[in-house]
């Protein structure tokens, strides 16, 4: 390719070098996901002292059906990484079709997730529970964890269904290259990281 | 044909394959996905064993399953184990260092607590 076929993409902003050889936007994705992680970090190191410091902090989660539907959506989660997987390999080898199939089934794979949180979540606040009520009579702080930390977490995962698909739609037009895929799937594993921790902190450790 | 002289001072992207595109294959991230499982399955299991739920040996047990699960997540679903070594430098440095304040921060209060008598 000659110089003058070069993109700005290609080239990085204004025609400047990139020094370590590798695109800025994934550069900046790992500088999102340090940020967002210290977020996170810091939001589940807040609950657990405030569950430390409560003497009262209620355990309300039954197997059937918390602990069991939150098995499920970690499977749910874990096979969408999956399939991110398969859909940035089949990107990065020029098979388009392939590539959207895969990024398709992460967008439903993630919207079974959204169902499935956002289903109890319904279940809860039609039990009583709200971010400042708790009706099984112990520390109001619960409900402000549980829906502050498990509403993050939804909110990136309802994020990262919105970007895949915008993505996905912009691939299959080929307006963007492979190493949007990429980026993004590195995004859809960090929501998948995150749950890696609220799972067993937020329901297992309040599991009765 | 004359070319935009605008255009010819673009240099040359530097090479990016290498760095880029060696990822681990298929045979890997089932195993991955297999140890991920199981290190859940742990989890669960430890909630069903009330002499563990009981032990002091839960809430560290399941931090450190977390962690395992983490750092297997980072290494071959992110690629960090594969990718240029100063994205490895940006995650695991901030990392380390929020770590050892957090740790610190715990050691500070448990300190202050046992010495206030609270």
């Amino acid at each position: 390719m000659s110089h003058a076929e070069l993109t700005l993409d290609e080239v990085g902003v204004a025609g400047e070098e990139r020094p370590y050889g590798f695109k800025s936007k994934k550069l900046v994705m790992w500088l999102f996901i340090i940020a967002d992680g210290a977020t996170f970090g810091a939001i589940l190191f807040a609950y657990g002292y405030i569950r430390v410091g409560s003497a009262d902090w209620s355990r309300p989660f039954a197997f059937i059906p918390t602990i069991r539907n939150g098995i499920v959506m970690t499977f749910v989660l874990l096979t969408s990484s999956l399939t991110m997987l398969a859909a940035v390999r089949a990107a990065a080898t020029g098979r388009v079709g392939m590539a959207v199939r895969w990024l398709g089934a992460t967008i439903l794979l993630g919207a079974a997730f959204a169902a499935l949180h956002l289903r109890e979540w319904f279940a809860m606040i039609a039990g009583g529970w709200s971010l400042s009520r708790n009706p099984m009579g112990g520390s109001p702080l619960f409900g402000a964890a549980f829906f502050g930390i498990t509403g993050l977490h939804l909110l990136h995962v309802i994020t990262g269904v919105v970007a895949i698909s915008v993505v996905t739609i912009l691939f299959r037009r080929g307006r963007l290259d492979a190493s949007y895929i990429e980026t993004t799937g590195l995004y859809w594993h960090f929501v998948d990281l995150v749950w890696m921790f609220v799972f067993p902190l937020v329901y297992l450790m309040n599991a009765r | 044909m004359q070319q935009d002289s605008t255009h010819t001072d673009v240099p040359a992207p530097p090479a990016e394959a290498h760095v880029e595109t060696h990822h681990p294959g298929w045979s890997t991230y089932w195993k991955v996905a297999l140890i991920l499982t199981v290190i859940t399955v742990g989890e669960v299991w430890m909630y069903f064993v009330p002499a563990i739920v009981a032990s002091r040996v839960f809430v560290p047990g399941l931090l450190t399953l977390s962690a395992a699960k983490f750092a297997i997540v980072v290494m071959f679903y992110m690629h960090l184990k594969y990718d240029h070594k100063l994205f490895r430098a940006l995650f695991t440095g901030p990392l380390l260092i929020a770590a050892c304040t957090l740790i610190a921060l715990m050691f500070l209060f448990g300190h202050l607590v046992a010495k206030l008598g609270r």
